[in-house]
């Protein structure tokens, strides 16, 4: 070191000249690189956040109208000489009309509805007909189910509140225009101008659907009575088979591997198939499901049973990391303390060790069930897209009936022409963002209350 | 006897033998319990271990194996013109297990009895009309050689779960005994138990490599099958993708490839960048405050369901480039395109790239920083030329782990890519457009095996093949990320 000295100024460089206070161009130079890299940095956290936010203000903007739905209001007489004409008010004799039987009713409602509100369909250019398609197709078969489970109410006039037209609920949610309708062989400006008017009157109103969370899905025509309570419950069958297989089974093999499993081959194939399928892209977990369960087993396809075991094998990897971290952090002090009083060392681990990780394992659980629950590309392959109107039944048949589950159920609307079937999937999509909203709020809570720092 | 009810009375019979074991333990004990090898309910765990659990693992072997044995035999009496006229033995399988529900139905609803299901022949009545109105799902006429493996396959089904119940019942029943006799006051059941729990614990663990196993054997069969029909040369090189169910497909692989990792790459373009520098000022220069807020918020993107995203891509993105971008430059006028798909699932993947990244760039040492600064650097300088090399081949890992999630992602293109598959034999110049609508593998797979499929067919095996090929891509790609990030990791520790 003592040699430095005597080397003088690299000849190469300028030699420094001017004051300490004000900078020199090179200086400037790299404090402008210096806050240009910042604000890259900021700018990439500001377009992360936005992505966020238009992203969560796109689907609830589009989704929201999904929980409004405009109704018609009519007073049905519910005519015996149409509904029972043998008087017996047999339940089975009731059934047989069917909902063809139904659709006079209405029309007879209607017309008296217009004509006490002095509403005349002709001065509109609408025949009765036209004025009629106003309601939705789903009328009849609401009057229908409500006729059989009451059948004293025949002979007498009922309050109803009918599903208008999805064309007509779109004019309300801007979705149909004047214009739009000009081209539209649904609807015609002067059916809006009648439900305008009608709206004017009282006589159609837009209310809470509570429809669109327990109703089943409908078909293509008929978008303003699709609802999700179908596939709430598929999901919620695959949900409860997930977490009775997968938390036992993850927590099982987590207490081996960390616990127990000596350092062998085995244990390390074990390790890294772990690792491995917790990357396994989604869809191969579907084309399992579909060669082991349906094909080879036989297992009815759509089934909740199915798709619970898919998404189980799928979560298992997650459950398994997070509890091994839990368990991992438990202090060996507490394991050392209990085999010196004698405990076996399953006791120990039984005993003390695992309901000291159960807020961690917990924790984890529910982090994979929430991700389990938004999967849909396996879902796919074991034939979950069929169309389901009918409810599964209760467990644990219920487990093997055909059922749709909710992301399923929104790629099934998109696929749909209907613009209206748009509104209904971000409508679903809230509905689902909110189920994994509570689910991690839980988890949080868990955490945070029951976490212990060694 | 239905499955469930055995699994009841083999509880039911563990239970009997959890008191009986227990009981026995004490009684030869003098009822003192301290002069026991293990405490009481050991004796009792012991008793109800060895009761249900041989029984019900007989009874998931029976279950495995007893469908295809039966097949088989079924199946022998199918003369083989029937086969080849419905082209493939599942297919005729597939109708004779219908028709042998039909006639369970049929039985359970009384319009037959079990003599009549069994002895019936369909050229003397009418048995489709008769098991359609069972509402049994029944397609085409049933003719004689199948009713007649159907009403085998029915009495074998029938004689099958008969044995099995009496196995099963008879295994829980010698266990409980047997577990009767062992019960003493010098045994040792808490070991025995013991062992039989670690036993379970390693079955547990084991169901992951039985997956893995599950996964890669499942395709490789129908893989195989698929190359019998197909050849691999046409499949791994053919520049054609172009599916037609009647037969003459040319299922070239190599379109559906080029989508999959164009897409990835522009997806990876939208997602390294920014998550990267969301990263590096996150870790570097972000205030606690900042940290505590953005983090979190660019971590719900990576909990948003992969569902959200594709809706996203379909109502927002694709029709906001279309109308914005697209359209008027002329580039094409598809909602679905590479860039829209590539996009959402950028921004799918940010919050992958940052938080990896975020952990690798804190691992690196302080003590490198500080020489840094210590030479007069500035902080950017020290991450360009410190931080951002020493912590290279750990990012590297990260970004292989994000290529390898895009090039398995499914929803996002199903939603946002679009259906056609590129059209490679018009050369580069139609296939380089990002503005066009453009399939990946994955969505092949989904579009091959939804809806009705008939699994002898290579344009349905085909998806296995697919799947197959989708797999050893992902985890190579896994395995060598995993490979540097641990390597990397190493070497600070």
């Amino acid at each position: 070191m003592t040699d430095a000295t005597a080397q003088g100024p690299d000849a190469s460089r300028p030699e420094r000249s001017g004051s300490l206070i004000a900078l020199d161009e090179r200086t400037r130079r790299r404090n402008r690189s210096e806050r240009r890299f910042r604000l890259y940095g900021l700018i990439a956290i500001g377009i992360g956040v936005l992505a966020l936010v238009v992203l969560l203000t796109s689907i609830l903007s589009q989704g929201l109208p999904a929980f409004q739905q405009t109704f018609v209001n009519a007073s049905v007489y519910l005519d015996p000489a149409k509904l029972d004409k043998n008087g017996t008010r047999d339940i089975e004799e009731i059934k047989k009309v069917s909902t063809f039987g139904y659709a006079p009713l209405i029309a007879d409602a209607m017309d008296r509805k217009m004509e006490s509100l002095g509403i005349d369909p002709e001065e509109f250019g609408l025949s009765d007909k036209d004025a009629l398609e106003m309601i939705s197709k789903e009328a009849a078969a609401q009057l229908r189910r409500y006729v059989i489970a009451n059948p004293d109410q025949i002979g007498q006039t009922v309050e109803f509140r009918f599903l208008a037209n999805g064309r007509i609920d779109g004019y309300y949610k801007g979705r149909v225009t004047m214009e739009s309708a000009e081209r539209d062989s649904n609807v015609s400006p002067a059916q809006l101008r009648l439900a305008d008017e009608l709206k004017a009157d009282g006589a159609l109103g837009t209310y809470f659907n509570w429809d669109f969370i327990t109703a089943a899905d409908a078909s293509e025509n008929r978008p303003e009575a699709a609802g999700i309570g179908v596939a709430i419950i598929g999901s919620f069958y695959m949900m409860l088979v997930v977490l009775f297989l997968a938390l036992p089974i993850g927590v099982a093999a987590s207490i081996y591997l960390e616990e127990f499993a000596p350092k062998n081959w085995f244990t390390d194939l074990i390790e890294v198939n772990i690792s491995n399928l917790a990357a396994v892209p989604s869809i191969v977990f579907g084309i399992l499901g579909l060669a082991i369960f349906i094909n080879y087993v036989g297992l009815p396809q759509s089934a909740p049973i199915v798709g619970g075991l898919v998404l189980t094998l799928m979560t298992l990897p997650t459950i398994i990391i997070s509890t091994r971290a839990s368990l991992k952090s438990v202090p060996p002090s507490i394991r050392d303390a209990a085999l010196g009083v004698g405990a076996s060392k399953m006791q120990s681990v039984f005993h003390h060790v695992l309901p000291l990780a159960m807020p961690g394992i917990l924790t984890g659980t529910i982090i994979g069930l929430a991700q389990a629950l938004g999967e849909t590309a396996p879902l796919m392959l074991i034939g979950m897209v069929a169309f389901v109107r009918e409810y599964p039944g209760a467990p644990p048949e219920g487990f093997f009936d055909p059922a749709s589950a909710l992301p399923v159920q929104v790629y099934n609307w998109t696929t749909r022409a209907d613009p209206a079937f748009v509104e209904r999937a971000s409508g679903a999509i809230i509905v689902l963002l909110l189920f994994l909203l509570c689910m991690n709020m839980i988890a949080i809570i868990l955490r945070r209350r029951f976490e212990r720092r060694w | 006897m239905p499955l469930l009810w055995i699994v009841l009375v083999v509880l039911g019979l563990g239970l009997i033998g959890y008191l009986m074991g227990r009981s026995r333990a004490l009684g030869s004990a003098g009822g003192d319990g301290r002069q026991l090898h293990s405490l009481p309910s050991y004796y009792g765990w012991h008793g109800f271990m060895l009761t249900v659990v041989p029984a019900l693992l007989m009874m998931a072997a029976w279950l495995l194996v007893a469908p295809s044995v039966i097949e088989n035999r079924a199946a022998a009496g199918i003369p083989d013109a029937k086969i080849a006229e419905r082209g493939s033995r599942s297919l005729v399988m597939a109708e004779v297990r219908r028709t042998g529900e039909a006639l369970d139905m049929a039985v359970a609803q009384g319009t037959m009895d079990e003599d009549m299901a069994r002895n019936l022949r369909a050229d003397f009545t009418d048995v489709t009309e008769r098991l359609k109105a069972t509402g049994a799902i029944i397609t085409t006429t049933v003719d004689q050689p199948i009713l007649e493996a159907a009403q085998n396959y029915r009495v074998m089904a029938k004689a099958s779960n008969l044995y099995m119940s009496i196995a099963v019942l008879g295994l829980a029943v010698v266990g409980l005994v047997f577990a009767f006799m062992r019960s003493d006051k010098d045994f040792r059941a808490r070991n025995v138990v013991e062992q039989g729990i670690k036993a379970i614990l390693i079955l547990a663990s084991t169901i992951a490599i039985m997956t893995t196993l599950g996964i890669v054997l499942s395709m490789l069969f129908e893989t195989a099958n698929f190359f019998e029909q197909y050849s691999w040369r046409e499949f791994f090189f053919g520049l054609n993708w172009a599916p037609d169910f009647r037969g003459n497909s040319e299922l070239g692989m190599l379109p559906l490839l080029w989508g999959t990792l164009y897409i990835s790459l522009v997806a990876l373009l939208v997602a390294v960048p920014i998550g990267l520098f969301a990263a590096i000022y996150l870790s570097e220069y972000a205030s606690p405050r900042l940290r505590a807020v953005a983090k979190p918020m660019i971590e719900i993107l990576a909990g948003i369901p992969t569902i959200v995203y594709g809706l996203f891509a379909l109502i927002t993105v694709g029709p906001l480039i279309r109308d914005w971008i697209a359209q008027p430059a002329g580039f094409g006028n598809s909602t679905n395109s590479v860039i829209t798909a590539g996009l959402v699932m950028g921004i799918m993947l940010i919050p992958f790239v940052s938080s990896l990244s975020d952990d690798i760039i804190n691992a690196v040492p302080q003590a490198m920083r500080d020489g840094s600064y210590g030479l007069g650097a500035t902080q950017s300088e020290t991450i360009k030329q410190v931080v951002l090399p020493a912590a290279l081949p750990g990012i590297v890992g990260a970004v292989l782990l994000a290529a390898s999630r895009a090039i398995g992602e499914t929803m996002i293109v199903v939603m946002g890519a679009g259906a056609a598959a590129a059209q490679m034999e018009q050369g580069l110049g139609a296939i380089i457009n990002p503005f066009q609508a453009m399939t990946t593998v994955t969505v092949k797979i989904v579009s091959q095996l939804t809806g009705d499929t008939d699994f002898a067919s290579p344009e349905t095996l085909v998806a296995f093949a697919l799947g197959l090929t989708l797999f050893v891509i992902t985890l190579g790609l896994n395995v060598l990320a995993l490979y540097i990030v641990r390597k990397y990791r190493e070497q600070y520790e």
